[in-house]
């Protein structure tokens, strides 16, 4: 009986203490599969831009933090139910997502591409370079009519619950076959597989991946931005959490005058995504 | 509690429904034969045949069915010389994969349950029908496996339950299942409370249903 007592004492103990130490650190949540917004290393270690950025950003913000990793399809409900307070995981602020949380100001941003392997039938599409989808401009609207021509009844692969997926299922490509994966990584093994016939996801992640795996895998088509693509990545933040969106609003300005976000971008990224 | 989306997302839900029965059929369907196969030899006498049937429910049985569809549908992908093959005409398709899984996985569970079910059969069923001068082959099939599927009943009912809840992991093969649709709908609503329980309450009723079903069997065979 006293071992019993004396054992769950010494639970009770360690609980409370775990409590009160995480009780003022904010907590941010993020993938850890999404390289080079965030990613790990060989030995299990959170890295990436975001990794980086959220811990400059906690030194402005003047708190300690700690970064916990989350499943992208959980994450909103994830920060919702307080599992953590923050989400810096490459997710774009889009209309959508604010009907459900609060983004901080952009961080960063960049376009997203069409991907297919050497030596598909998609390659050679006559599309501008980039297309704003905002307020779509004749060239851009061509270009769309380009694209649901060229992947009509083709399987499209994406990650669930992206932008991407969104704007496969917006229909402005027409009926395409959306094939939707849990993680980046699953996206790139069919496309490489040949289970896809193209793949959507921010371009980075796919240069990233052809440089990594050494896989023919190029960029086709115009990149995209604006519309379902949002405007650009913040800091997820719940609703009435305004102190904490305040503080990381402030924190992204002072990273911003310093030059600490187009530093980071530049390491990661190879180019400026800042914004 | 958001009840209009717990009602709104349901006809979707159970759209979905319809791809879990179709997985849970056709597995069931082919992990049967195979089960059976693979009970049957088993038995035999001669030690590497049977040893064969072993390692294949060994290993079947002792690796997660979650490793078992990713090596299948992720693993045998990256193959380059199986995507030349004709094999890949199958193995391309996230629904051929799933069932492939399913059926190799359930196979081996029923195999063990058949197996078990013969050896329960007592000798003297067996020697009454020898005494009676019935060739050994219509004892096999009309003494033995009759025993064999009453016996095994509640045992495979619960194989049965068990696949069914399986068929979720066809999701993370990109599969629109009722898992699949019901996480599609969170991704959209980020609402997973309320869509998880109607899709859990549909799941309970499939097993409500597959529950009576096997009840009434075991009445109906009893002896």
């Amino acid at each position: 009986m006293n071992i019993i007592k004396k054992f769950s004492l010494g639970v009770l103990i360690t609980l409370f203490l775990s409590f009160s130490a995480n009780a003022d650190k904010i907590k941010i949540g993020t993938e850890g599969a999404y390289p080079p917004w965030n990613s790990k290393d060989a030995s299990g270690k959170l890295i990436g831009f975001e990794v980086e950025l959220a811990w400059t950003l906690c030194r402005y913000i003047g708190q300690q933090c700690e970064i916990v990793e989350q499943d992208w399809d959980g994450m909103i409900p994830a920060l919702i139910m307080r599992k953590f307070d923050a989400i810096m995981a490459g997710m774009s602020i889009t209309a959508e997502r604010q009907k459900a949380i609060s983004f901080s100001q952009g961080y960063a941003d960049e376009v997203a591409s069409l991907a297919v392997m050497k030596g598909s039938d998609l390659e050679g599409m006559d599309t501008p370079a980039g297309i704003n989808l905002t307020k779509p401009n004749a060239a851009a609207k061509k270009a769309l009519k380009t694209l649901t021509a060229a992947l009509a009844g083709k399987t499209v692969c994406v990650q669930t619950a992206t932008i991407h997926q969104n704007f496969l299922d917006s229909g402005d490509v027409g009926k395409v076959n959306v094939r939707t994966y849990k993680t980046q990584d699953e996206v790139n093994l069919d496309l490489a597989s040949g289970r896809c016939d193209a793949a959507l996801a921010a371009a980075v992640a796919f240069s990233d991946y052809a440089e990594k795996s050494g896989k023919p895998v190029v960029l086709v088509g115009p990149t995209f931005s604006g519309g379902a693509f949002g405007n650009g990545v913040g800091v997820g933040i719940r609703k009435d959490d305004t102190e904490l969106l305040n503080a990381f609003n402030k924190a992204i300005d002072k990273a911003r005058k310093n030059g600490d976000i187009s530093r980071i971008a530049t390491k990661w990224f190879g180019f400026d995504a800042s914004m | 509690m958001d009840f209009e989306l717990m009602i709104n997302s349901l006809p979707k839900l159970l759209n979905a429904t319809f791809i879990t029965l179709k997985l849970l059929t056709a597995s069931l369907i082919f992990g049967l034969f195979i089960g059976l196969f693979f009970a049957i030899i088993r038995l035999n006498k001669n030690p590497i045949i049977n040893k064969f049937a072993y390692v294949y429910s060994y290993v079947f049985r002792g690796t997660p069915l979650l490793v078992q569809i990713f090596i299948i549908y992720f693993g045998l992908g990256q193959i380059e010389y199986l995507r030349s093959t004709a094999l890949w005409v199958i193995l391309k398709e996230p629904y051929w994969c799933a069932i492939i899984a399913f059926s190799l996985n359930t196979g081996a569970y029923t195999s063990e349950i058949l197996r078990s079910a013969f050896q329960t059969i007592k000798p003297g069923m067996i020697e009454a029908g020898q005494s009676l001068g019935i060739s050994s082959k219509i004892i096999f099939y009309k003494i033995q496996i009759p025993i064999a599927i009453r016996q095994s009943l509640p045992a495979y009912g619960n194989e049965i339950i068990l696949m069914m809840k399986g068929t979720s992991l066809a999701s993370t093969v990109t599969l629109m299942d009722l898992t699949g649709v019901a996480k599609y709908i969170i991704s959209t609503t980020f609402k997973p409370i309320e869509v998880f329980i109607v899709a859990g309450g549909i799941y309970l009723f499939m097993t409500f249903i597959i529950h009576n079903v096997i009840k009434f069997l075991e009445k109906k065979y009893s002896y």
